[in-house]
């Protein structure tokens, strides 16, 4: 992880440059190099409908977007990180409103990265999904 | 138009009415233009073709991890649901997956699902992602979902 003082990389650049990001609507909210994404509701996001409920996929894809997020800005990669596996703990159904995410470097290397990531809507302290995973960092793969 | 899923012979009977088991009252699913392909007694198959709104990243071109997650998701979810003899919501109570290699641009995604046990209230399944074979394996799925209870009747 580099330690340069150069300020860290625009994370609104990064995801408008993302397909993906811009498909599910997802934006941050970054005050220094502390970042919270934010997925806006809109109903291509539900899975279940008669309860509603979000997909869990999607929320499991917000998680994982916000770990590159996070690895972008604070390791300030050139590229972006490669996942080598995650693991989801769906703790409560998504609602139809906007989720948050926001994730803790637990562990970052010269190649791997160990990352942790919550997901909530109205209340901070009642989380709707966990992720934690590992990542490839390596600039050469 | 896709063609009709084929469902087997040992597939339960209500597969046959159910819409929403072939994904299309999954408003998400729909989204990332999943597609069920085949559904027999506790195991599911679909795929996702390539399109250009759902890279991960432009400088490659390869579809989003993100998308693999909710096909893999979706699909587990099926072959949990095919499993049991009536129609039962389910719930994704976890899910690991492992990326063993970038999925190919251009290329479409079969996804398979066998829910290899089943309990009174959870659904172990498993599942990869894969363009060609099983064998050359985008990504593994292990999963655990909760059955959920049917509403009483009123």
């Amino acid at each position: 992880m580099s330690k340069d003082a150069s300020p860290p990389p625009d994370i609104d650049v990064i995801l408008a440059r993302l397909p993906y990001a811009r498909f599910l609507g997802v934006r941050a909210e970054a005050h220094g190099d502390e970042l919270t994404l934010v997925m806006p509701f809109k109903p291509p996001l539900i899975g279940n409908p008669s309860l509603p409920a979000l997909h869990g996929g999607a929320v499991g894809a917000f998680m994982e977007l916000t770990a590159f997020a996070q690895l972008s800005v604070a390791a300030r990669l050139t590229r972006l990180p490669k996942t080598i596996d995650i693991t989801i703990d769906y703790l409560r159904s998504g609602k139809p409103v906007d989720a948050f995410a926001r994730a803790r470097m637990v562990r970052v290397g010269r190649r791997i990265a160990n990352v942790h990531v919550e997901a909530w809507q109205n209340e901070r302290a009642a989380p709707i999904a966990a992720l934690h995973g590992n990542f490839l960092v390596t600039e050469e793969r | 138009m896709p063609a009709d899923p084929e469902i087997a012979d040992d597939a339960p009977a209500f597969v046959r009415t159910a819409a929403n088991m072939m994904g299309k009252f999954t408003p998400h699913a729909v989204a990332i233009g999943f597609e069920v392909v085949a559904i027999a007694r506790a195991k599911a198959v679909g795929r996702i073709a390539y399109r250009e709104d759902l890279i991960g990243d432009p400088e490659t071109g390869v579809i989003a991890g993100g998308v693999i997650i909710a096909a893999l998701d979706q699909i587990c979810g099926m072959a949990a649901m095919a499993a049991l003899d009536e129609l039962t919501p389910v719930a994704t109570l976890d899910l690991r997956i492992d990326y063993m290699r970038a999925a190919t641009p251009g290329r479409t995604i079969t996804l398979s699902a066998h829910c290899y046990k089943l309990t009174r209230s959870i659904a172990f399944v498993r599942a990869l992602a894969f363009e060609d074979e099983e064998g050359d394996p985008i990504a593994n799925a292990t999963s655990a979902f909760m059955l959920t209870a049917r509403p009483a009747q009123s």
